[in-house]
């Protein structure tokens, strides 16, 4: 494998890794407020970089089924309570809360840290950047070329978070209540994934499985909302008959 | 001062995990064993906790409609 050919395959292994780290990063700090979540997020960066500097290339003696396992029951967990939430909020209220900068119903704190936001960013980050140090590491090391493998990854690393900064912008127009669902598909689609993935289970398709995830729960939280909705309309017509 | 740090840790942790329907949280725990048991019978069961997951947010969304009426 010559050094470009590593370069390019770190840089497209790593896009893939990042782009999850930012969709949870950019969608928790939208909903949840950003200082909590760079808190988190830089947090996650900082262990990841220690664990980097103890182990080196021993990196891939790390655990990563086990952590998978964990951090995916708990993304898992959590999102679908967000998933939950969300369908009730748009199912009643429909899509409201555009432009509002903070969940103040979700239980958000006006000082001191966030530990939902601090937590789920930290874990994201965390995570994924232990996929790309063994994606670094096992194809630097298979292919002797190190230098180009960290040279890919970091190129990656820069593009996708300057790309997830530009996006935020966009992201924070969507109503906050479509907002909160879209986010709960999200984290419940990554928790799945890793959650099945910890367990040794392998998915259909590898990582595109994540967009079949996605779908799957958009597909579920579309239709309880069109459900819910079809109920309170019938029910607004038996109160007026009655 | 170290109690009532213990307290707020187990509430947040508890908030987290289990919110406002502990169901759904112990379905999917029910459900990732299903498929680990599974798996180690070389079934394939990767199908398994999204449908879980799908199923259980049903269930609760019709609790909580029932308990709003």
């Amino acid at each position: 494998m010559s050094h470009s050919s590593v370069f390019v395959t770190t840089f497209l292994a790593t896009c893939v890794e990042v782009i999850e780290m930012v969709i949870i990063v950019v969608g928790v700090g939208t909903v949840r407020g950003w200082r909590s979540t760079w808190l988190g997020a830089g947090s996650g960066l900082a262990v990841l970089a220690l664990l980097v500097l103890a182990f080196g290339t021993a990196l891939t003696a790390v655990p990563i089924g086990v952590l998978r396992l964990v951090v995916g029951s708990l993304l898992l967990v959590f999102g679908l309570q967000w998933l939950r939430k969300g369908i009730l909020r748009v199912s009643a209220n429909g899509l409201r809360g555009m432009g509002e900068r903070t969940a103040s119903g979700e239980g958000v704190p006006a000082d001191g840290v966030d530990w939902t936001a601090f937590v789920l960013s930290f874990k994201g980050v965390l995570l994924e950047g232990l996929e790309v140090a063994f994606i670094v590491v096992s194809f630097g090391l298979t292919a002797q070329a190190l230098p180009s493998a960290i040279l890919g990854a970091a190129t990656a690393f820069v593009v996708i978070a300057t790309a997830g900064l530009l996006a935020r912008g966009v992201v924070q127009r969507i109503p906050r209540s479509a907002l909160q669902l879209l986010v709960g598909t999200l984290l419940s689609s990554f928790g799945t994934f890793w959650a099945v993935q910890g367990l040794g289970v392998t998915w259909p398709g590898d990582e595109a499985a994540i967009l079949a995830l996605v779908g799957w729960y958009v597909l579920a939280a579309v239709g309880y909302v069109g459900l819910l909705r079809q109920r309170a309309r019938s029910l607004v017509l038996q109160d007026a008959r009655g | 001062m170290i109690l009532s740090w213990l307290k707020g840790f187990g509430r947040f942790w508890y908030g987290f995990i289990i919110g406002d329907d502990w169901t759904v949280a112990a379905t999917m725990a029910v459900a990732l064993l299903v498929t680990w048991l599974l798996h180690t019978a070389a079934v394939a069961a990767w199908w398994l906790p999204p449908v879980a997951a799908v199923v259980v947010v049903g269930a609760s969304l019709q609790r909580s409609w029932r308990e709003a009426r």
